[in-house]
């Protein structure tokens, strides 16, 4: 505590380098706290995953359809607990800018597979009676201000053009944080009557739930052997492989972040290396008095290193602080299309830790230089 | 009483036996001090005398421990200083010697009681212990009303000031001054100069003193002159003068 009014001193002897360098950190912990947050979005699927699911697609490819007299052979399998099946919709409320997935529900199964979604059992009640009901997120329906009762035109895009009209019975909660709340459901007997007959009877994907996640590979075996060699072959994979499989789709997104964030964390470490570099070659003789008068060679390195950490921390904090503040705006202008852009305690956490690490990779050269200074060379040099 | 030679007394609080140091440049060897002897009694003033590379700086860096020598002993009290360790000499210098250089060092970004307060925060002395020794020595140097004042706001003979009273806040067994007057005008160096006496005189410090100018060195009590890295025995002003009279 006595030496942090010299490492004070030190640190704000040049302000504007000062300033840079915090802008340096701040910036580039912008950008990892933004990175990470979208390579989380990306990855959410996975994260979410629930062990004991398996999802069945189309082995052609998920866009196309699976007939629906599948659902109970997948459900006479044993280990197969539960199945419901689910189409996307893709329709557009209001403009195209305002997205939010939209899915055709089997409302029989769906609260049995999906038991993290939380709807209120009168509104399930009120839902299932209404041919015309849907069930939103809860972050949707606060986007667009929706309330229980409103009527909710969606215009149809894949299964035929025209207004879909529907009744919002009810809204979803997830049980945690991580759940994805943006989903808006409807029933498949509204949506089977409207289809063309060429679509009727075919769903999009089916999901599984499963006795025990034991079961996974026997069980996706089974479903994949059993409508082998049909027109409607299948692949059958855990819900994590399903939604990491789908984030490939847009390319390798945790390589491109990891690059760019290694890149960020290298040039980060280059110019606070230097900054701290020039700093202590700019009082080496100051550093020779310090030791001249009886500072140790340990205690000059830790003075280097505080000052090094110091100013990791408070551009660090800044820069994430920036973040905090940036995210949710920049969630509110992606309309929805990255649903889960938050940044936990964890990913701040490891923001900290991350500005940390390059403070003392920075200070770590320029410190050892200083500790090993011979004081009659210091000295000397003014 | 000061003695060059190699029978001096024992009770000396500096002994100097045989001191020899080498650099190596290049493929050469250059030889700064040949067989030096040295004994210095608490309470005396000497500056040391000699031409450019003589080898006076060579010598105080050695005193202060801030170097090692090539051969020979130097012996401070009951310590042996050429057998301590890099880290065990950082320590013993804390505690044992004041350091006065010629452009002051003072560490800009603190203030003038910040600069003297330096030395104390590697002792155990709480914050109120510390200010009382700090401004003790602001007193002696006859700055307490420059506490807060930063090195840039001092003119040179008050930097000068600031770095003594750094130099003997922490009550250290001798001062050893380089050149303390090289970067002021004679009114100023005349200052400190009686400064390093009431030091001496007043408070029994021991001093030893390198500097080029006959002035100031003719204001210690033993002048040494160097010679190609050999002490060779200079006047003692004090008995000349008590002998004369004068100074």
């Amino acid at each position: 505590m006595r030496f942090f009014r010299l490492i004070f001193a030190n640190l704000f002897r040049k302000k504007l380098r000062l300033m840079l360098t915090i802008g340096s950190f701040a910036v580039a912990l912008f950008l990892f706290a933004f990175l990470a947050v979208v390579k989380d979005a990306f990855g959410h699927g996975a994260d979410v995953a629930n062990a004991n699911r398996l999802v069945t697609i189309n082995r052609v490819s998920i866009i196309q359809p699976l007939p629906l007299s599948y659902g109970d052979r997948i459900r006479a399998i044993p280990g197969v607990q539960a199945v419901t099946h689910d189409n996307w919709f893709g329709g557009v409320y209001q403009d195209e800018r305002n997205f939010f997935p939209q899915f055709v529900i089997d409302p029989q199964n769906q609260r049995t597979v999906y038991p993290e979604l939380i709807v209120p059992e009168d509104q399930w009640k009120n839902f299932l009676r209404d041919r015309q009901g849907a069930i939103a997120g809860a972050r949707t329906a606060a986007r667009f201000g929706w309330k229980v009762g409103d009527r909710i035109p969606i215009r149809g895009v894949i299964w035929g053009a025209g207004a879909w009209e529907f009744n919002l019975d009810g809204i979803y909660h997830g049980k945690s944080p991580k759940d994805d709340e943006t989903q808006f459901w409807f029933q498949w007997d509204y949506f089977t009557e409207h289809v063309p007959d060429r679509v009727k009877g075919l769903v999009g994907w089916y999901t599984v739930k499963l006795n025990s996640p034991d079961d996974a590979l026997r069980v996706s075996k089974a479903i994949d052997t059993q409508f082998a060699n049909s027109p409607y072959e299948t692949k059958t994979e855990t819900e994590s492989a399903f939604a990491a499989s789908w984030v490939k789709q847009f390319g390798n997104i945790e390589f491109l972040i990891l690059t760019i964030g290694t890149v960020v964390f290298f040039t980060l470490l280059l110019v606070t290396g230097n900054t701290m570099a020039i700093s202590v070659r700019e009082r080496t003789n100051e550093l020779g008095v310090l030791k001249a008068i009886g500072f140790s060679d340990g205690r000059v390195l830790l003075f280097v290193l505080a000052e090094s950490l110091l100013i990791a921390l408070i551009g660090g904090v800044f820069g994430l602080l920036l973040a905090m503040g940036a995210i949710p705006v920049l969630g509110t202008a992606l309309n929805g299309l990255l649903p889960n852009l938050v940044l936990s305690k964890a990913m701040l956490g490891l923001g900290i830790a991350f500005a940390l690490s390059v403070g003392f990779c920075a200070g770590l050269l320029p410190g050892i230089g200083a500790m090993r200074l011979r004081v009659i060379n210091a000295l000397r040099r003014v | 009483m000061v003695s060059v030679t190699n029978v001096g007394n024992s009770s000396a609080l500096i002994q100097v036996r045989g001191l020899n140091k080498t650099y190596r440049h290049g493929s050469e060897m250059i030889q700064v001090l040949q067989g030096l002897n040295l004994d210095v009694d608490k309470g005396d003033f000497i500056a040391f005398m000699g031409p450019s590379g003589s080898g006076k700086s060579t010598l105080l860096n050695l005193l202060g421990g801030l170097d090692v020598p090539t051969a020979g002993t130097i012996s401070i009290g009951s310590d042996e200083l050429t057998h301590m360790s890099s880290s065990k000499l950082t320590q013993w210098r804390a505690r044992h010697v004041g350091f006065v250089f010629q452009m002051y060092n003072l560490i800009p970004v603190l203030t003038a009681y910040q600069n003297v307060e330096l030395p104390l925060l590697l002792t155990r002395l709480s914050k109120s212990e510390r200010r009382q020794h700090v401004e003790t020595a602001l007193s002696i140097v006859g700055l307490t009303e420059r506490l807060d004042h930063f090195p840039r706001q001092l003119s040179g003979g008050q930097e000068q000031r600031v770095a003594i009273a750094r130099a003997i806040v922490s009550d250290p067994t001798y001062l050893l001054c380089d050149e303390p007057t090289g970067d002021l005008d004679r009114k100023s160096a005349d200052e400190i100069m009686a400064l390093i006496i009431e030091l001496v005189d007043k408070h029994g410090k021991t001093v030893l003193m390198v500097t080029h100018d006959p002035v100031v060195a003719g204001r210690a009590h033993t002048v040494l002159h160097l010679d190609k890295g050999v002490l060779v025995e200079g006047s003692n002003f004090r008995q000349d003068a008590m002998a004369g009279g004068g100074a």
